[in-house]
């Protein structure tokens, strides 16, 4: 009963979505003001329902109801609670369903702070975020509807993929989604001023919050997925180049771009149509990434034959939606008034080269993941485009999106001197290039791409510290109150560059420094790996809740001093049956030391297979993200761009 | 970034990359360990996706580490050891794809991009620069203009 109410909750927030997107754009049209009166309301309404649907599919989770098919392929009776609830995004209907409920609640949100926004606008945001999320509700009850029964309904589930049961891994897609999601405002804003002609300072300042809003969620879901491959996978890595990340990753790269040209149109009304144009861009690769992803054309070409009803709605719906969108670019840009004139050597200059390389990077990204694809396609040939491609590709143009990232913030708007710059930061650049050539020496020289890549991060991290210690005057009186006073977005920006710095040392020494071991290992026998000892001392049968492992207990000991002891297992999952390993990591700010091991092997008594990892500096990555993302938010709590402020409180 | 049901589709499809992928069979020498284990760093899994056959456990990806070791032992220089196995399984096996006439496009694209970007730029930037922000005169404004002019000759 409960399940069906759900179904017919999200029958009727589609129809409410209809409303929403037609009525109140005709209404903006003729200035009728009882029918663009009915958006916000509808916005509500829309919320209400969607969040009753999702609720009944939760709780047919909970109460693990394996008459409805979704619940029985993917649930099962043993699964701990957090993952019974987690399964409800952990599959194709209910995330879709997901993606849903977080687009009406963004809807809502524009509704309700959105209420100071001319209401022409306001209703043509509003009407556009209907319009998408109609093209996900008829997506869900057409083709893929989580609500559907089985009969006669089989008495256990199938279980969940034994990997995804992790908490990093249950928080993950809420993150990231509301990411991706939270793009559909920019664009909604976006097309909204297409279509009424107009985007000027005001309008860029309403866009900015929501834009760092959804770049804060899709950094930190970025992040917990490569963070949980870390930790789970086994093998050391944390980012691979697989299609899925890369289907987050280019909205992300969009997303970074569209946050900094915001700011041009904010500051100096310029980059008008440019800034619109990545606005749809970033909303359609997210749109991109989730269904690209889900039809599975990435694993094989072939897919969308499997399942052609999905396939050829996904293909109409973008179709529709980026073509449709682009098409009213082309149409009404003109209509946007180029703003102020700046210099080659000015801020406005350093952003647009920011743009440039972030958006090739994203269409590089894009290139090198769909390549494959497209030459099989046409040729019949197979051929891998790997990780390889992508750290040169993708590393060539960060080395200069980085170098520029240390001049940005320390360049004057509209014409900056470029005499006073390179003497104000020659010697910043002289200090980075002289530690990475230390660091380099010391280490004993083992790759200079190493001190490449240490050197720009420690250029952008000394360059971030000196355009802010300049900004403050340290050092001189009434420096400290200076430093209270910062707005909050020039704060957010000083943490954000900080925390890509150390995220770049991080990545540098993670990535050239990292040494491993791999053999077989009986207990008692000592492996050292870059100055530890670990000791194989232990092995033990385990029984988990729904998996057995063996658990094994290393001692480990630095210079003869005893540490803790690491504990990796290795576990076998009952349904579905999988092994998958659970590594044991010391972390420090040095490195981290990464233990993994493997079954016993099956013919000789006592031999252990195990691999140890020493990742120098892997903690900086962790620890760089999450300073940007505190960037972000703290940028955010700027009064001066809450969420649809009507104006400005002060300039900056 | 990591959607779940194309993980699971791909888990499935390799999911014994997750077991410990050790070797019992080493080369002796660890030089020639060592440049066996860089060969192998650049070939592909052939049944997972984007994983070299060193990380992953599947029974294919050892037969592969295997061969790689015995043609290390014959003497073969890396090359050689990668011409061999595209011989046998295809450009696909290698994970950086090679640079040749099919490929071209590909490894020159962030060039190529970037190079459009800076012309796009560089074009929007001279033709605002010509004709600025000025919007030109209307009709009445002209005629405004000539009779202040006509003014100021008559004095």
């Amino acid at each position: 009963m409960i399940v069906e109410i759900g179904h017919y909750a999200l029958i009727l927030a589609c129809l409410l979505s209809f409303i929403q997107g037609t009525f109140p754009l005709y209404g903006a049209l003729n200035n009728r003001g009882r029918l663009m009166a009915l958006s916000s309301p509808a916005a509500y309404g829309q919320l209400f329902f969607v969040t009753i649907a999702f609720a009944s599919l939760m709780y047919a989770f909970v109460v693990s109801d394996f008459s409805v098919a979704n619940v029985a392929r993917n649930s099962h009776t043993l699964k701990p609670m957090l993952y019974k609830v987690s399964a409800v995004w952990g599959n194709h209907e209910g995330s879709i369903l997901f993606w849903a409920l977080i687009l009406a609640l963004y809807g809502a949100m524009v509704a309700f702070f959105g209420r100071n926004l001319p209401k022409t606008l306001h209703v043509r945001v509003l009407a556009i975020q209907a319009l998408v999320g109609l093209g996900f509700y008829l997506f869900l009850l057409l083709t893929s509807n989580p609500f559907e029964r089985v009969y006669p309904f089989p008495m256990e589930g199938n279980g969940l993929n034994p990997l995804l049961q992790d908490p990093g891994l249950a928080f993950h897609p809420p993150l990231l989604y509301m990411g991706y999601v939270g793009l559909s405002v920019t664009f909604s804003f976006a097309v909204g001023a297409l279509i009424e002609g107009r985007v000027d300072a005001a309008w860029a300042r309403w866009v900015r919050p929501w834009t760092l809003l959804a770049w804060c969620f899709l950094t930190a879901g970025i992040t917990l997925g490569s963070w949980w491959a870390y930790y789970e996978l086994g093998w050391g890595g944390w980012w691979f180049w697989d299609p899925v990340e890369n289907a987050s990753f280019m909205p992300w790269l969009v997303a970074t771009a569209l946050l900094h040209s915001a700011i041009v149109v904010e500051k100096r009304d310029t980059l008008k149509s440019w800034t619109i144009l990545l606005a749809i861009i970033a909303f359609s690769f997210s749109l991109l990434g989730t269904f690209i992803v889900r039809s599975g054309v990435l694993t094989s070409v072939h897919a969308f034959a499997t399942d052609p009803e999905r396939g050829v709605f996904i293909l109409m719906f973008l179709f529709i939606v980026i073509g449709g969108s682009l098409l009213l670019f082309a149409l009404r840009a003109d209509k946007l008034t180029p703003g102020g004139l700046f210099a080659p050597i000015s801020r406005e200059s350093m952003l647009v080269i920011n743009n440039l390389l972030l958006s090739v990077a994203a269409l590089v990204v894009l290139f090198g993941t769909l390549y494959p694809l497209l030459r099989d396609a046409l040729t019949g040939d197979k051929i891998t485009v790997g990780p390889p491609f992508f750290n040169i590709a993708f590393g060539l143009l960060m080395i200069p999106l980085i170098l520029v990232m240390g001049l940005g913030p320390s360049t004057n708007w509209k014409r900056a001197d470029l005499k006073g710059l390179s003497s104000r930061l020659s010697f910043v650049f002289a200090a980075s290039v002289v530690v990475a050539l230390a660091l380099f020496y010391i280490t004993s020289g083992n790759d200079i791409m190493a001190a490449v890549w240490l050197g720009l991060g420690i250029w952008l991290l000394f360059s971030t510290i000196f355009e802010w210690a300049e900004r403050i005057k340290l050092f001189k009186a009434g420096s400290l109150k200076r430093m209270g006073r910062q707005p909050r977005a020039s704060v957010g920006m000083t943490l954000g560059h900080l925390g890509l710095a150390l995220a770049v040392i991080g990545m540098a020494g993670t990535s050239y420094w990292n040494t491993e071991y791999q053999g077989i290992m009986s207990h008692g026998d000592t492996v050292s790996i870059s100055g530890y000892d670990l000791t194989l001392k232990d092995t033990d049968g385990i029984i988990g809740p729904n998996y057995s492992a063996v658990r094994a207990t290393f001692d480990v000991s630095k210079d003869g001093i005893s540490l803790a002891p690491l504990s990796p297992e290795a576990r076998v999952y009952l349904t579905p049956p999988m092994p998958t390993t659970e590594a044991a990591i010391l972390s420090t700010l040095r490195g981290d030391l990464f233990v993994v091991i493997g079954e016993a092997n099956s013919e000789e008594y006592d031999k252990w297979a195990v691999r140890l990892y020493y990742k120098p500096l892997q903690l900086w990555l962790w620890l760089g993200v999450a300073v940007m993302v505190l960037g972000g938010l703290i940028s955010l709590s700027d009064r001066r761009f809450r969420m649809g402020s009507p104006k400005g409180a002060r300039k900056a | 970034m990591r959607m779940f049901a194309a993980f699971i589709i791909w888990l499935m499809m390799s999911f014994s990359v997750l077991a410990v992928g050790v070797d019992e069979v080493r080369l002796s020498d660890p030089a020639e360990e060592a440049r066996a284990q860089n060969i192998m760093k650049q070939l592909r899994c052939l049944v997972c996706q984007n994983q070299s056959i060193v990380d992953s456990d599947a029974g294919l990806a050892k037969d592969l580490r295997i061969i790689v070791r015995e043609r290390v032992i014959e003497g073969d220089d890396d090359q050689q050891v990668l011409t061999y196995m595209t011989s046998r399984y295809g450009d696909w096996v290698l994970l950086k794809p090679p640079f040749d006439g099919a490929t071209i496009v590909l490894w020159l694209s962030p060039f190529l991009l970037l190079m459009i970007g800076f012309f796009v730029i560089y074009k929007n930037q001279t033709a605002r620069k010509t004709t600025g922000n000025s919007v030109p005169l209307s009709a009445e404004e002209k005629k405004r203009l000539k009779s202040l002019l006509k003014d100021k000759g008559n004095k």
